[in-house]
């Protein structure tokens, strides 16, 4: 960890104002520094995070976004568990309990579980795979802005970690109910929540420091 | 004091570039010239946008906490639960640690929150006894742990949508379900209205630095 350096004013800064970086937080203004990977630098007035370099390359983090898709997929197509109360069954996907919620008029429960549980972490792995494809490939298409703009907005509404504690939470107060048996969802649920900690961890922001029309990793 | 507005730049909301808007726009909003995105000095109507969804919020924390969130229903007859009786149902099926967890998130954690931001707004105007620094580091305690509160929605969804046995049992979501659910979306909304520079501003140029 590296505190930034301290900013003289710039007296003609004009596009020369890559070279600084104002605190989020607080708006010291800082001079960038290089980072080596894995390395953070921090506000000298407050503490908060100014730059952060990526521990993973773009191609490893292309990798555990592919794995995170895979871990959606299987998430969100078996059901979670499986309840037996005698003799019937019954077991539901995430997505079956949206559609429940729905059909009984709780819209917007229904929505809400939607858009934080499903649509806000799918369209970040979405966007993610578009961007490090786009960087790996060495370019950097019209849609790149956007997509890092669409990431920005909807980060703080994925809430996987917040999801895969209610499963557990649900999964002790159902088996005061019936019998419970986990499904595949489960463990595909507990693999999603790592690797989207990984991939949260990794700001898309500093693919905008890579030199564009070049190879990627540098 | 070195702050990015003191130089005339504003920090581009989304991609963090300093942009230098034209003279003649100290004040307005303009394009970030990397991403293409609305940048301004501070967030726009930052304290009456903070007040407005936390005075929202704050009104529905009364239904989302009297109004049942769960209705079971079985052979054995049927039962409303409010967030507090789930709590209790924990405590005494011998799930101490599970109440304490649900007691927090669902409600400690929106009322501290709630509070909080009325404090860092309230703080902005009349700063106060306490310093940016610790005002700072309440704010981002605060947006961290807000999201948690939505635990009781994800497990009240995931009920309803397992517990499907036509003639033995089902469970349905409660009116109180979705005040408890806007309650949590309308904090997280006001914690992203706030701008925690305005803290330092109102501080003014002799808040020290280590
Ligand atoms: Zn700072
Ligand atoms: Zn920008």
């Amino acid at each position: 960890m590296t505190a930034g350096a301290e900013a003289s004013p710039p007296a003609s800064a004009g596009p020369a104002d890559d070279r600084l970086v104002a605190c989020p937080e607080c708006d010291r203004l800082h001079v960038r520094v290089p980072l080596r990977a894995g390395e953070k630098a921090r506000c000298v007035r407050c503490g908060t995070v100014l730059q952060s370099a990526p521990y993973w390359r773009p191609d490893q983090m292309l990798a555990l976004v592919m794995a995170a898709l895979i871990a959606f997929l299987l998430a969100n197509a078996c059901p979670i568990l499986e309840l037996r109360v005698q003799g019937s069954i019954s077991s539901a996907t995430l997505l079956d309990a949206v559609l429940t919620l729905w059909r009984e008029d709780r819209q917007l429960v229904a929505v809400l579980v939607f858009a934080t549980g499903l649509l806000a972490p799918l369209a970040d792995l979405l966007a993610m795979t578009a961007l490090l494809a786009a960087v790996l490939a060495g370019r950097r298409p019209a849609y790149f802005a956007p997509l890092l703009r669409l990431i920005q907005q909807i980060r703080p509404w994925g809430m996987i970690e917040v999801l895969m504690l209610g499963v557990l939470v649900s999964l002790i107060k159902l088996s005061h109910l019936a019998q419970v048996v986990p499904g595949v969802a489960l463990w595909a649920f507990i693999a999603l929540t790592v690797l989207l900690a990984v991939v949260l961890s990794y700001d898309p922001r500093c693919l905008w420091e890579l030199p564009a029309g070049r190879k990627g990793a540098a | 004091m070195t702050t990015a507005l003191s130089h005339g730049l504003w920090a581009c909301p989304c991609c963090r570039r300093l942009c230098r808007p034209s003279a003649g726009n100290r004040g307005g909003a303009g394009r970030c010239p990397r991403c293409g995105a609305t940048a301004h000095p501070r967030k726009p109507d930052s304290l009456s946008r903070t007040w407005a969804f936390l005075i929202a919020a704050a009104t529905l924390y009364v239904p989302a906490n009297l109004l049942p969130v769960m209705q079971t229903s079985s052979l054995l007859g049927s039962s409303r639960d409010t967030i507090i009786s789930g709590v209790v149902y924990f405590w005494t099926s011998g799930s101490p640690g599970l109440a304490l967890l649900i007691f927090s998130v669902s409600i400690l954690v929106p009322l501290i929150k709630l509070g909080a931001l009325a404090y860092l707004a309230f703080s902005v105007r009349r700063p106060g006894a306490t310093g940016p620094h610790r005002l700072g580091r309440l704010y981002r305690a605060v947006e961290l742990a807000g999201r948690w509160s939505m635990l009781d929605v994800f497990v009240i969804a995931l009920m309803v949508g397992m517990v499907r046995f036509r003639t033995l049992a089902t469970i349905e979501a409660g009116p109180g379900a979705a005040a408890f659910g806007a309650v949590v979306v309308l904090s997280m909304l006001a914690a992203a209205s706030f701008d925690p520079r305005l803290l330092w501003d109102a501080s003014g140029p002799s808040s020290h630095e280590h």
